[in-house]
């Protein structure tokens, strides 16, 4: 049993599947893909007796350097600003892992190759291992690191905050719909392949510059598994190339799930790796350049891009368009802009940017001061209560967006906004391929092709909403988003943890009530609909309005 | 002489962010709170799985995002026909002015769940590593000492057809219901002790292929295929075969734990390999194959059994539905006893075949049908009875 070479193992485990003989399986997820031709095998090759002992190794390193970093102080290390983003990013992780565990159950019926299976079910139990061990790094930076607000109510604040829901469709987005799409495009094909290299591997990289050595000690064993995981959706991948009535499918999936996983992992990672750090040396990678090299390079051109001569057609504008969007259009830096302008709604400090931030900006990406330096000069000024409002009801040259309808990241970059009234209501996106995903993509019927089995945007998507006319001392209790002395709140706009500079619920109760911005839209003519959007389209960057129009004649 | 440039590093920068350097509100809150614990202090299980898995009755305020083409997303509750303490109050409607606020946590019965094995990845690697090793030891000592050549030679050919027949059991459960039924219960706390419980299955699935591909190197008259043709073709096996495919075909996740934990592994499972396998092997000269049926009994009975009854236990006695529950459960007990009685005593044949034989078929069914009510009476369920067939 112990000297067996692998590839012998292998084969035999394969004797374990049979076909029924009476009873089938239940079926209880559809696809409108098709699995006629293909061809089946199972690329990971990976048995249980080797499994097993190589994942308890990898825990022992990982538990090992959790126990050294406690007793090494690592926390006298970390930069506060580095920590604080992790209370978003550690609230919103473990559910996208639990549920690509649910999510393989989706693929048994639907993808019919056994071999196929053991590899699922072996993606199943990795994926329960990084959502625990996940949460378990969480819970290690609430009982170490100086302020465990917003760690402490991690997951009531994940499911009640708008960031946590713009996080969570890369979750839901793999359980539920057609099974193909759900399971195999957007996650492995999509999810696993391109972004886990930002996420676990590039973000590592910038805790570790900020005093943290566990992010890349956990992160770095998770994503040593996700290998196998990528193995299972090019296998997947593959075999549905062989039908070709596929292909349409896959353009649409593709499509669909690059255009989302760019839009929430962007905005998200973005904005973790250049706002969240202090590493300001100027040769450091900015988050632009890795994506250039970890996505455009080794996913778009190196995975994607040879897939061609399968038949597979390839969203090349959508890629290109994502690189102009964070390269040209300044996607990250919006989305950072709309998270602090925002910080009142969250459960984590965002503080100002400094001198030596604004200096690597302009290095970086050049002329980002002409843009967004003002603004952040106007959030240092407000950032402790004096007597004015959040900057989110100050004059600072900011329209608060609307939401984007599919992706939920806001429409930051203005010009590109466009609107859309599906299922009766007016929807405002962030981009035209969003516009695609919901009105088109996510129906029941495709380009006249009948699509039973997609699924649906559903919930109510614009956070705002909820809150309509709300005040925001309100909307901040109701979130649950209050320290252990009833009024002083979790998020702050500076990481001042003197109780005498924090902000309370009392300095939010003058401010001008919430007001959504889609329940506004709805309310308007047609005539003041198309004016709004004209406008909106003509405003940016950085949020300003848009500039006055000479007089007409 | 040589120069150095100097490298580009990121200067590490004394911050004293450590737990308990300042005092400031919620300084010294640092415990989970979104939750109420079992006990009276939380356990690291809870905390690394309670409420992973959202619900929009209690959180969730913008509700699911995605959902399936009827409409339904996330975890629907009448994906089971069991019911737990407040799940028919209307799931909350959040729109315009509405706010977020759901139920107080954890608005319904099914978040009480814990499972007694406080399972996570730390403890199941754990757990799994330990079994492998030690199988690997067992059947490399018995390699080396030739404990093969001790076994009758019936029991060879016992070994290769129907010990090798059951890894089929194992691994059509463990992915199709178990591992299938992971994406079926409404909390974290279900679905990960029902995850945890496919891989024993499919880990003693592929322990049995891969002892079976040792003994086909090791003893030079095993076929190694029979198991396949046992499986496909042998009468005796048929009744198993046909329960375990019908096993996986159950919709109701509930169903499906129960009719496998509850009913088929006392009436089939451990009477096969308790009650026959454990029996004779050791008059037959194989001291090896017990530690890896003994293994795999191992997780059922201290592992796999403890959380179901726990589970269902809740069920039983939830405060608003343990009627509706009992006649369910005894619903479902009318349904598969018979047929797991069926399945046993088709296996009745393989009692007869080694030469040294192993206590009567009977003796063994009884103490597996005493066994199946006792748990029976630990839920206060009644023992159907088709039983007595």
């Amino acid at each position: 049993m112990s000297r067996q070479s692998v590839a012998k193992a292998h084969q035999k485990i394969q004797e374990l599947s049979w076909e029924p003989a009476y009873h089938e399986p239940v079926s209880q997820y559809g696809t409108d893909y098709t699995f006629r031709k293909a061809k089946k095998k199972d690329p990971l090759k990976q048995v249980l007796r080797s499994y097993f002992p190589m994942q308890e190794e990898k825990d022992h390193r990982v538990y090992g350097a959790e126990d050294g970093a406690i007793r090494g102080n690592m926390f006298r290390q970390v930069q506060e600003r580095w920590l604080e983003w992790q209370k978003l990013f550690l609230s919103i992780i473990p559910l996208p892992e639990i549920s690509a565990a649910r999510a393989m159950p989706l693929l048994f019926r639907t993808v019919p190759n056994p071999e196929l299976h053991n590899g699922q079910a072996i993606q199943m139990i990795d994926e329960v291992r990084h959502s625990t061990i996940q949460q378990n790094l969480k819970r290690l930076y609430m009982q170490n690191y100086i302020d465990p607000a917003g760690f402490n109510s991690s997951l009531r604040n994940f499911q009640n905050d708008y960031c946590g829901t713009i996080g969570r469709q890369f979750a839901e987005g793999f359980i539920t719909g057609d099974a193909i799409t759900a399971a195999s495009i957007y996650l492995t094909i999509v999810a696993e392949t391109a972004f886990t290299n930002t996420l676990f591997v590039a973000m590592p990289a910038e805790a570790a510059a900020n005093g943290d050595y566990l992010l890349p000690t956990v992160f770095h064993s998770v994503q040593s598994d996700e290998s196998r995981h990528i193995s299972n959706g090019y296998a997947t991948l593959l075999m549905a190339l062989s039908d070709e009535g596929n292909h349409q499918l896959l353009e649409r999936d593709l499509r669909y799930a690059w255009w989302n996983n760019h839009a929430v992992v962007d905005a998200a990672i973005g904005t973790f790796i250049e706002y969240g750090t202090k590493d300001r040396r100027k040769d450091r990678e900015s988050y632009a350049e890795m994506w250039r090299r970890w996505i455009y390079d080794d996913y778009y051109r190196s995975y994607l891009v040879p897939l061609e001569k399968y038949g597979l057609v390839i969203p090349h504008d959508l890629i290109e368009e994502a690189w102009n969007r964070i390269w040209n259009k300044g996607y990250v830096h919006e989305v950072a802009q709309f998270f602090a302008t925002g910080w009142l709604a969250n459960y984590w400090r965002i503080d100002p940017m400094t001198d030596e931030d604004f200096e690597w900006f302009e290095h970086k990406y050049p002329g980002w001061y002409d843009k967004y330096g003002k603004w952040w000069e106007n959030y240092n000024r407000l950032s402790v209560p004096n007597g004015h409002h959040p900057i989110v009801a100050e004059d600072v040259d900011y329209v608060y967006p609307h939401r984007c309808w599919t992706c939920m990241v806001p429409c930051l970059i203005r010009e590109d906004m466009v609107m859309d009234k599906v299922d009766g209501q007016w929807r405002t996106y962030c981009s035209e391929p969003c516009r695609w995903t919901d009105a088109e993509a996510f129906r029941p019927v495709y380009q006249g092709r009948q699509t039973p089995n997609m699924g649906q945007l559903v919930g109510a998507r614009e956070w705002e909403t909820l809150y309509h006319g709300w005040n925001w001392a309100d909307v901040v209790s109701d979130m649950g988003f209050v320290r252990d002395d009833g009024k002083t709140m979790v998020a702050q706009p500076h990481l001042d943890l003197d109780p005498k500079k924090m902000w309370t619920l009392d300095h939010l109760r003058r401010m001008p009530e919430v007001q959504s911005p889609n329940v506004l839209l709805n309310q308007m003519s047609d005539d003041e609909r198309a004016a709004f959007q004209a406008d909106y389209n003509r405003q940016g960057p950085a949020g300003r309005p848009a500039p006055a129009q000479p007089a007409q004649g | 002489m040589t120069t150095t440039q100097p490298r580009s590093v990121p200067k590490p920068v004394f911050t004293d962010a450590e737990a308990g350097a300042k005092v400031f509100p919620d300084s010294g809150l640092r415990r989970f709170n979104y939750f109420t614990p079992q006990k009276r202090k939380q356990s690291h299980y809870e905390d690394v799985t309670v409420e992973v898995q959202p619900d929009p009755r209690h959180y969730l305020t913008q509700g699911w995002l995605y959902a399936f083409a009827d409409g339904r997303g996330g975890y629907p509750l009448e994906w089971t026909k069991l019911k737990a303490w407040g799940q028919d109050r209307p799931e909350p409607v959040r729109g315009p002015g509405s706010g977020g606020k759901g139920y107080d946590w954890p608005a319904h019965g099914w978040h009480e769940f814990r499972d007694p094995n406080e399972e996570w990845e730390l403890t199941l690697y754990r757990y799994n590593a330990n079994v492998v090793r030690q199988l690997n030891q067992n059947v490399e000592a018995a390699r080396q000492a030739k404990a093969f050549e001790q076994w009758n030679r019936n029991w060879v050919h016992f070994v290769a057809q129907h010990v090798g027949a059951w890894m089929h059991v194992d691994h059509g459960l463990g992915l199709y219901l178990f591992a299938n039924a992971n994406r079926r219960a409404p909390t974290n706390m279900h679905n990960n002790a029902i995850s945890v419980n496919s891989m024993h299955r499919i880990r003693a699935a592929q322990d049995l292929a891969l002892y079976n591909l040792t003994l086909s190197e090791e003893i030079e008259d095993f076929d190694g295929t029979a198991h396949l043709s046992t499986w496909n073709e042998d009468p005796a096996w048929q009744g198993v075969r046909e329960v375990s495919e019908r096993l996986t075909g159950i919709d109701d996740w509930c169903e499906a734990v129960f009719a496998a934990n509850v009913v088929f592994e006392p009436l089939v499972g451990e009477l096969f390999r308790s009650n026959l396998v454990q029996q004779a092997a050791p008059a037959n000269g194989d001291f090896v194959t017990p530690t890896l049926i003994g293994a795999e009994e191992f997780d059922y009975s201290e592992r796999d059994l403890r959380y179901t009854r726990v589970m269902f236990d809740l069920l039983v006695n939830d405060r608003e539905f343990a009627d509706h529950n009992r006649g369910i459960l005894q619903e479902w007990l009318s349904d598969w006893v018979p047929r797991c009685i069926t399945a046993a005593r088709t296996l009745q044949p393989l009692w007869s075949q080694p030469d040294a034989k192993p206590p009567r078929f009977e003796d063994g069914l009884d103490r597996a049908k005493s066994r199946f009510g006792g748990i029976l009476s630990d839920l206060g369920l009644q023992a159907p009875k088709e039983l007595g067939q």
